[in-house]
């Protein structure tokens, strides 16, 4: 059942979804529309451009042509070694490669949304959305869930550790489309995985690429809404690691809402690249419950044109004995705005915190814009908490010694602004993955 | 309306002290603009003040309170059972003698030598400072320098200070800068000549000694071309059974090449809101430099602030904040660069002891196309017990290629092994607390005048009793 009516018309109810999820949709669509829209005004909205979020263009992602389907599962190229695979495109499942029967056996669940809330209701209604958005987006939070059509379930079971990384497609086609990507990652005891979740639009110009210079390229580009969760649960011991790659196009706004829970002695590291869209906000919650628990936040953007990367994240550090590192790198050329809105929260009680946030912007043009808001509320005592926040450009003495080994300066700025986000993509210690970022952001140079 | 002062009555349940005397002036409670048309009648303000106060109040009335991003403690403050002016006719007759005992043990320890006791005491202080200020004024008055009061510095020099009244904190900056603007009354308005540098530090004191009296002070100080300035203001407050508002707005103007220093010891007692707007704006190769010391108060929100405006002018915030039992210190630093190689520093110390919390909250903003712009802004906290909190709040805003920020912050506790350590070479485990904590603020406190720092020492000290064990 497809429906290509306007976002803001609610709920589609024909879709053949059980009963109790129904219901939650009616019930977080009355949420979104008593929730007022963001204001600047809003400390957790403060820097963002909210007046971008306007929904009214925005409609459900309406039926795929066998050509743009073609050129999906074309395009779909990750990692070469993947231990399973999903593409949506517009919230429809298109291709799947499943798990081993091996795997299968020992009791990995990896299927659609749709299907994991019939078949596995249990599992499901116990994690699904189950923390507050507490980060400002409550409302596009209860947008997401009230739209939410498919997306990705994946439970590990205890003690099973899956080698290779599980990989999933989002893609956004169409004008004015939206799509609600969602993923709900649960591992139980001592169990170990790696997810990549890849976010992109179908690009219908020639060669998909767009070079500076041109008459007004972004304006040939599909407006595009997405507003996704990933939700990620760390049971005890288990290790997660989460990759997600977005290179949404030119003119997507995009949301983008990640909880995190750590439960004893687990640790969750993610990794957020972004590139793409036109406005993108990214918000994390991390939850560490579980003493020994360790949690990961990792990021990179590189911003130009008028892009804008709004990050909130919050360390919350619940349970005594916990340890958290944060480290978001961006990188700004031409008009970019970025925001970093970050808070290391230690709870009463949860002594021996051991926490770590830094940011560090480079700014490459006279135009870009870094706002940082590193903070800390600490109401526990034995902890070591420090952050740090740094805004620079790139080292005149640098450049100079690239110069006079004959590198131009073009080259030599995108050899220093490499090297300046490569030390947070090293911290992932998987060499495939961070190769094929790599790629990413070389791309997206060279479509400069 | 005058009336005489009644004998001199002694709370001495908490060591806090205060007098009950008929105040000669009252605008009485609550706030109207026949409130403001009473101040402004009493002090004969020309019109264009009377008109900056109305304003005033009705920007006050306006706006609301921020308790979007403040704390919640704000509700508590009620407007309607404030009194907005109260001043005395006659000096009330106090003595040393009269002070409780326990508060003149305190002085004792704090080593403050007995003229000085009587000072910070607020015996007599109307009539000692009173003493020291002409003095300070014969002085500096031989150098040109201009130090009166608000009221009078409006009235009678209006062709100095007219020009950057309201300027550099405009009425509708915040609630409480509008309310300063429509009731206030007292603060120092300075002015010091080109090339002139003032020796010795001018002070103020400032004491709240009337229940539900707000204090609403007004400060403008201007330094003229290459002239130097050190300002010092102490404030303190008896103890009363409800909630006192201080809530003053100071300015300050360096223009090219002037220094100036502004000193804050605040110790106000546990039940003041102590909500204050403080902003200097440095011209070309100016420097401001705000030190700012809060120890007292219930509710301290203070974020003094300076805009350099001129080419290679510097800002520097330093600030200590000492959070004990059921006080709020959020206290930070506001830093707007708007031109050239102009360069800030903040450097924060906070102490949270007992339920204790402090804040920093930090602006720091560098507009695009200025070049060689520099900020360092560091901010420590020191936890001592389990329930004590801290937070940190900072926003930073740069823009282009030419400027370097940066920011760091940490969290920590004193050591159980420096305790332990200390206490092997035979200290008490308060006084290897204290020690620690003196430690931990030493080397800011070194950079503060040689009176005020070992005053703060001791102060720190006396906090830090019984907070161990």
């Amino acid at each position: 059942m497809r429906q290509t009516g306007n976002i803001l018309s609610g709920p589609v109810e024909s879709r053949d979804f059980p009963d109790w999820f129904r219901e939650q949709q009616r019930d977080a669509w009355k949420e979104f529309e008593s929730l007022p829209s963001p204001t600047r005004k809003d400390q957790l909205w403060r820097f963002s451009s909210v007046d971008l979020l306007d929904l009214k263009p925005f409609r459900f992602g309406g039926t795929l042509s066998d050509k743009d389907r073609d050129a999906i599962l074309e395009q779909s190229r990750g990692l070469d070694e993947v231990a399973a695979r999903l593409i949506f495109a517009g919230d429809q499942l298109i291709q799947r490669e499943v798990i081993s029967e091996q795997l299968k056996k020992r009791g990995v669940i990896f299927q659609p949304l749709e299907r994991a809330m019939v078949e596995h209701a249990d599992l499901f209604r116990k994690y699904f959305m189950s923390q507050p958005a507490v980060l400002g987006s409550a409302r596009f939070a209860a947008l997401h869930k009230a739209l939410v059509s498919s997306g990705t379930f994946l439970y590990v079971p205890r003690g099973l550790e899956i080698d290779l990384p599980i990989e999933i497609f989002h893609w956004l086609h169409g004008e004015n489309a939206s799509v609600f990507p969602h993923l709900l990652l649960v591992t139980d005891e001592l169990a170990k995985v790696t997810v990549i979740e890849s976010f992109r639009s179908l690009d219908r110009s020639a060669n998909g690429r767009i070079r500076r210079g041109e008459q007004s390229p972004e304006k040939e580009q599909p407006e595009g809404f997405a507003c996704g969760v990933n939700d990620l649960i760390a049971g005890p011991g288990a290790k997660i690691t989460y990759v997600c790659a977005q290179t949404w196009g030119k003119n997507v706004r995009a949301l983008q809402m990640n909880t995190t829970t750590v439960d004893h002695d687990a640790s969750a590291l993610s990794l957020n690249l972004h590139l793409g869209g036109r406005y993108s906000r990214f918000e994390s919650l991390s939850r560490l419950i579980g003493e020994g628990g360790r949690s990961d936040l990792l990021a990179v953007s590189v911003a130009d044109g008028e892009q804008e990367f709004d990050a909130r994240t919050l360390q919350d550090h619940v349970s005594p004995h916990t340890a958290s590192d944060l480290l978001y790198k961006n990188a700004l050329d031409d008009r970019a705005r970025c925001t970093f809105g970050g808070l290391i929260r230690v709870e009463p009680h949860a002594h021996f915190t051991d926490a770590y946030q830094k940011v560090r912007n480079l700014l490459l043009s006279d135009d870009s814009e870094a706002n940082s808001m590193p903070g800390l509320e600490i109401l526990a005592d034995n902890v070591r908490c420090t952050h740090g926040a740094t805004s620079g450009q790139i080292d005149a003495d640098e450049l100079f010694y690239l110069r006079t080994r004959g590198i131009p300066i073009p080259v030599a700025q995108r050899l220093i602004v490499t090297g300046f986000l490569n030390e947070v993509i090293q911290r992932l210690d998987q060499p495939a993955i961070a190769a094929h970022l790599h790629g990413l952001i070389e791309q997206k140079f060279g479509d400069r | 309306m005058k009336t005489e002062t009644s004998a001199v009555d002694i709370n001495r349940n908490i060591g806090d002290f205060s007098y009950d005397i008929e105040h000669a002036y009252d605008a009485g409670t609550g706030l109207s603009e026949k409130t403001i048309h009473y101040i402004s009648d009493l002090k004969e303000d020309p019109d264009w003040v009377r008109e900056f106060r109305l304003k005033g109040l009705k920007t006050f009335l306006e706006k609301p309170m921020p308790t979007h991003w403040a704390s919640k403690d704000l509700e508590a403050i009620d407007f309607d059972k404030i009194r907005y002016y109260l001043s005395g006719g006659v000096q009330p007759k106090r003595s040393w003698e009269d002070v409780p005992e326990d508060v003149k043990r305190t002085f004792e320890r704090l080593g403050i030598p007995e003229q000085e006791r009587r000072f910070l005491a607020g015996v007599e202080a109307q009539f000692d400072s009173e003493a020291v200020y002409s003095n300070i004024k014969k002085a500096v008055g031989e150098q040109g320098v201009i130090f009166v009061g608000s009221t009078e510095g409006l009235k009678n020099h209006p062709e100095i200070f007219r020009k950057w009244f309201g300027k550099v904190i405009p009425i509708g900056d915040n609630k409480f800068s509008a309310l300063n603007s429509a009731v206030f009354s007292g603060g120092s308005f300075i002015y010091v000549p080109p090339g002139v540098k003032v020796k010795h530090p001018l002070q103020a004191y400032f004491r709240i000694n009337a229940e539900n009296f707000g204090q609403f002070e007004r400060t403008l100080i201007i330094c003229d071309e290459g002239s130097e300035l050190t300002y010092m203001e102490g404030c303190t407050a008896p103890k009363f059974n409800t909630a006192t508002l201080h809530s003053a707005v100071v300015e300050l103007v360096a223009l090219k090449g002037a220094k100036l220093q502004y000193i804050t010891v605040q110790n106000w007692s546990e039940n003041v809101f102590n909500l204050v707007t403080k902003r200097g704006i440095a011209h070309e190769d100016a420097e401001v430099k705000w030190i700012d010391c809060n120890i007292g108060s219930r509710l301290t929100m203070k974020y003094p602030g300076v805009i350099m405006k001129g080419r290679k002018a510097r800002g520097e915030v330093l600030s200590i904040a000492l959070a004990n039992d059921g006080q709020h210190q959020d206290t930070g630093a506001k830093m707007i660069h708007a031109a050239d190689e102009t360069t800030s520093n903040i450097i924060s110390k906070s102490i949270s002891i007992g339920t204790g919390r402090a804040t920093y909250r930090g602006l720091v903003q560098v507009p695009k196309h200025l070049k060689n712009c520099k900020n360092n802004t560091e901010c420590d906290a020191l936890l001592i017990n389990a329930t004590s909190r801290t937070d940190t709040y900072p926003a930073i805003t740069v823009r282009g290629t030419g400027n370097a920020v940066q920011h760091e912050a940490s969290v920590s506790q004193v050591s159980a092994e420096q305790i332990f350590y200390m206490q092997q070479r035979g200290l008490t485990e308060a006084q290897a607390m204290s020690l620690s904590v003196n430690g931990f603020v030493n080397d800011l406190v070194r950079q503060f005048p040689m009176e005020y720092s070992v005053e703060l020492k001791r102060l720190i000290e006396l906090e830090m009793e019984g907070s161990v064990g």
